[in-house]
């Protein structure tokens, strides 16, 4: 088991390198460069010179690598071009707002989801089943931001029950710890921030959740169904077993298994969502500061934020990795 | 009276679109206690469907349909609701599958697999219920059951596995137990070892024992009588050892006459039943082995053959049977010579 | 081994391969019958018959030029003011905030999306393709060296994995600058990790079977192996999966409208870029945004519905 894990990790190695050398030559050859965000159109060719040569932007592309690297090494991401303050600072304000949404989305999306799959797995072909079999294939097809905007509108903007932006109400002078506003009112004990933090994440969860809920959905059903057919179900049957023993022990112990990897595949496509879900609700997150990085030719943050995405993405991965060795004895990580 | 009672046991799939399947069609047989019988025939030929039937374990879906009775001391299971039968299932009546690996669950350790019948039947829990299931595992032949408990179904050999099962399977020492096909996907050397641990258990415990296969070497060695299934229908019933000399119907004698000897010359052909189990016709247009039987005589198509009970508690569903010693064609020689189908170890000898 | 030598092996091989079951029906044929039983099946190809019919015909009969902005000219349309009249007898979907036609924006937007689409499908469908199929070819076929580059190909595919999709897009959208080509790259380049993965895993898996065995083992050569017996039996869940993708592309491009990195044109009608214009006009007319996304989303559930019944007609576990 450790040396699995050791291995992975290593593994990420030269992928992280291939990647951030791909992506340094990428980024560093988007058509304009940070000296037109910070001048605009004002600036003279000697300003413009002056702030590349400042941001070392004048040498070679290999040297501006080799120093990357260096700086890497020594886990420092340099320095946003737009903000001025250190990557990993804004990395750490910002990634425990995304860290809170994707939780939440997933909590969600896992919690409705394998109840539902599993229910419209036992009732095939009743109404229940037709329901959450169409239900995930439109929600599949529902554009994130799309559903993101009516659930802004109806519950927020009609209703007002729910909070339109951001992660916390401002009037709310929470204690900050570490920037996960939950945990942070957890441990000072502010229950009054904890209840609004969470409330300021039930819409944009909610749009998140979407899409994944929808595949765990039809993840779960698929495999129940499957596992419905297998020879130990009706081994357990004969030895004459409670229903509860059977489906509970052998259906959807077995029946977990898919959906354990499928949650890994969704981390992805969650941080993607993420981007949208946070632009449409003004909620302080890696995805919508990302965006802007685009914008403002922010090449440390732009670099800086998508190494570490991958990262999390790889570790995250080897998180299912070893929870589905836990789950099936017959996965020996070696 | 019978431990077990089948009474003319049908089961019809219907689909949507589709024709309907009569996959057991009017199974009657009996078992007394302690006594071993078997259900014999080719795939498709209900076996596996009547043992499903009997303990309940169709799926219970829209268009499948269970008819007859099956009595087992005294109680109509067919007719009992969800919760009477599963107490019933794994305490008096237990059952053995093909594939032992797919019938373990996978990411369940043994022990657990043997002590949920324990704790479900017999209301054993921790420390008493796992020193059972060690007995339990010491028992079917496992060894080192303490270390087996703790593993995986992969961990085990195929041997082991059904082992496994067959110690689940006697936990509650049934009065009755069903085989299906219990060594069909074992090596032959484990498929006697397994045979073998099931005639002792029988023998043992007194439990009776219903045995499907389609190996007759399997029935020869371990049926007290048996029962010929052909397209849902018992087509002749017998004790062992006047089946295997005098088989009286066509489809028996055909059985027979397709296993390889080794007293029959070297180039001598097999004698095949010629067709396919898919070659039917349905009951209720005459004899459904008609298409395919050698002695086919007009009369096999007029209607349903019926079962013809004879003087020695034989019975055989023809209208012109195979007749008694010496005029069985593919059969005479052999079965005059040694009267029993499994070949003797010195013939093997004499092959060399 | 002569010329006619090899030939009656591949004839051969040919009958072992192709030998239909019994009641005559190949693969194919047998999937399009179960695919006319299931009513999924239908819907979707009737939603995407007409979404098709529409796209093609449609602009030719739209009663507006859907970048005239009538309603401004007409001066009826006041967007600064809050005012756009919703649907009415001649604007059978009224003006959008520029007063313009919505009915003809929805129909000729149906040509764009329908092209956005396919031409992003098919850009990740080629790329995918050529990367999984030299990747599965080399790992199937090919020893050691075939390893080697199986290995490289699949490091690539898995960093491009390791990236957000939407990033991605976003990344490649932002380097090539804002334009209909831009959006149509960049929602294709991410679909190319699953279409490289897909026809790998698949190839591989062909490459193991038996009837390869069989082929190599009556000297076949191993391109021609590949060429005429393993690409053509891997290609079914490529399809199914460019079905499914063609779902993802049209609701991906919407995204990179809304982001802003979408078609720069926005006179030209796309259902995404009218999505996207729509949002700051929700409160005033909401329609505006709900007839291009309800559009989108029907579309997607087309291409949805027959992609996924597709998977389930050609699945080998489930056939009877």
């Amino acid at each position: 088991m450790f040396r699995f894990i050791v291995r992975r990790l290593l593994q990420l190695i030269p992928t992280l390198f291939g990647l951030s050398l791909l992506l340094f030559i990428w980024v560093r050859r988007l058509p304009g460069g940070p000296e037109d965000a910070i001048l605009g159109e004002r600036g003279t060719p000697e300003m413009r010179a002056a702030i590349r040569r400042s941001m070392g932007l004048d040498e070679p592309i290999l040297v501006q690598y080799g120093r990357f690297v260096q700086r890497l090494l020594r886990l420092d991401l340099g320095t946003s071009s737009s903000t001025k303050r250190p990557v990993v600072e804004e990395f750490l304000e910002r990634f425990p707002g995304t860290v809170e949404l994707t939780i939440t989305a997933l909590v969600i999306a896992i919690g409705i989801g394998i109840p539902l799959g599993y229910l419209a797995a036992r009732r095939r072909g009743r109404l229940l089943d037709h329901l959450s079999v169409g239900g995930s294939l439109v929600g599949i097809c529902v554009p994130i931001f799309f559903l993101a905007y009516v659930l802004k509108a109806i519950f927020s903007e009609n209703l007002g029950w729910f909070p339109s932006s951001g992660r916390q109400d401002p009037t709310i002078d929470a204690t900050r710890i570490t920037n996960f506003f939950v945990l942070d009112g957890l441990m000072t004990r502010e229950w009054d921030a904890v209840a609004d933090a969470l409330w300021h994440l039930v819409l944009p969860g909610i749009a998140l959740a979407s899409i994944p809920l929808a595949i765990i959905v039809r993840i779960t059903r698929a495999s129940v169904l499957e596992v419905l057919n297998e020879d130990f179900v009706r081994t357990a049957e004969a030895k004459g077993l409670t229903e509860r023993t059977v489906r509970g022990r052998h259906v959807l112990r077995n029946s977990l298994l898919p959906v354990v990897t499928s949650i890994g595949l969704l981390t992805g496509g969650l941080l993607s969502g993420a981007v949208l879900t946070e632009t449409v609700f003004a909620f302080t997150g890696i995805g919508a500061f990302i965006y802007e990085a685009i914008g403002q030719r922010d090449y440390p943050v732009l670099l800086g934020f998508i190494m570490i995405i991958s990262v999390v993405y790889v570790l995250v991965n080897l998180l299912v990795d070893l929870s589905y060795s836990l789950i099936d004895p017959r996965v020996r990580v070696r | 009276m019978a431990l077990l009672e089948v009474d003319d046991l049908s089961v019809t799939f219907a689909r949507r679109g589709q024709r309907t399947v009569h996959a057991v069609d009017g199974v009657s047989f009996s078992v007394d206690a302690g006594e071993v019988v078997g259900l014999v025939g080719e795939s498709g030929c209900g076996k596996s469907v009547t043992s499903m039937a009997i303990m309940g374990l169709l799926p219970r879906q829209h268009g499948t349909r269970i008819g007859g009775k099956a009595v087992f001391d005294g109680t109509d299971l067919l007719g009992l609701d969800d919760r009477a039968r599963r107490d019933i299932r794994g305490r008096d009546v237990a059952m053995i599958f093909q594939d032992p690996l797919s019938s373990l669950n996978p990411v369940i350790p043994i022990g657990l697999q043997v002590t949920e019948v324990l704790a479900r039947h017999r209301g054993m829990r921790g420390d008493a219920a796992r020193k059972e299931a060690a007995g339990l595992l010491d028992r079917v032949g496992i060894p080192d059951p303490d270390r087996r408990l703790k593993e995986y179904p992969h961990q085990l050999s195929g041997g082991m596995r059904q082992r496994a099962l067959i110690a689940m399977a006697v936990a509650c020492r049934p009065r009755l137990l069903i085989a299906d096909e219990p060594t069909t996907a074992l090596d032959v050397t484990i498929q006697a070892q397994i045979l073998e641990l099931l005639k002792e258990l029988v023998h043992d415990s007194g439990t009776a024992l219903v045995m499907i296969t389609h190996d007759l070497g399997v029935v020869a060695g371990m049926c007290d009588s048996i029962n010929v299934l052909y397209a849902g229908r018992v087509v002749e019933t017998a004790r062992r050892r006047p089946l295997f000399r005098e088989p009286r119907h066509p489809y028996t004698a055909g059985l027979l006459g397709s296993v390889p000897r080794l007293d029959s010359g070297r180039g001598e052909p097999l004698n095949p039943i010629p067709g396919s189990v898919r070659d039917v016709l349905s009951w209720s247009e005459g004899c459904a082995f008609a298409p395919r039987c050698s002695r086919r005589v007009d009369a096999c198509l007029d209607e349903t053959p019926p079962l013809v009970r004879t003087h020695d508690g034989r019975s055989y569903r023809c209208v012109d049977p195979v007749p008694l010693p010496g005029a069985v064609p593919a059969q005479a020689g052999p079965a005059d010579q040694s009267g029993a189908p499994s070949p003797e170890p010195n013939e093997e000898k004499t092959r060399d | 081994m002569t010329m006619t030598g090899k030939k009656e092996r591949l004839d051969r091989l040919a009958e072992l391969v192709n030998r239909d079951d019994e009641r005559g029906v190949s693969l194919w044929q047998e999937a399009f019958r179960r695919l006319r039983r299931n009513p999924a099946a239908i819907i979707g190809a009737v939603i995407l018959t007409i979404f098709v019919l529409v796209a093609l015909v449609g602009p030719f009969f739209v009663p507006y030029e859907p970048k005239d902005t009538i309603g401004i000219r007409e001066g009826v349309v006041k967007s600064g003011q809050g005012i756009i009249p919703g649907a009415s007898a001649e604007h059978w979907f009224g003006y959008d905030h520029q007063g313009r036609d919505v009915f003809s924006r929805m129909i000729v937007g149906a040509r764009q999306t329908l092209l956005v689409g396919v031409v992003a499908t098919l850009i990740g469908l080629a790329v995918g393709a050529l990367i999984g199929g030299v990747a599965g070819a080399a790992a199937g076929l090919g020893g050691r060296w075939g390893r080697a580059v199986d290995n490289a190909l699949m490091r690539v595919i898995d960093m491009m994995l390791a990236l957000p999709s939407l990033l991605l897009a976003v990344s490649i959208a932002a380097l090539l600058g804002a334009s209909l080509s831009t959006v149509m790259i960049a929602v294709g380049m991410v679909s190319v990790p699953v279409f490289a993965r897909l026809l790998r895993v698949s190839m591989i898996a062909q490459a193991n079977s038996d009837y390869v065995l069989a082929a190599t083992s009556l000297g076949v050569r191993k391109p021609k192996i590949a060429l005429t017996h393993i690409v053509p039996n891997s290609l079914a869940p490529v399809i199914v999966q460019a079905t499914l993708t063609l779902a993802t592309a049209i609701i991906e491009a919407a995204a990179l409208s809304f982001l802003g990195l979408g078609n720069p044109d926005t006179a030209q009608p796309e259902w995404g870029v009218m999505l996207a214009d729509a949002q700051p006009y929700l409160g005033i007319r909401p329609a505006l945004a709900i007839f291009p996304a309800v559009a989108i989303i029907i579309t997607a559930l087309g291409f949805t519905l027959l992609g996924e019944a597709m998977r389930e007609a050609l699945d080998p576990k489930l056939r009877k």
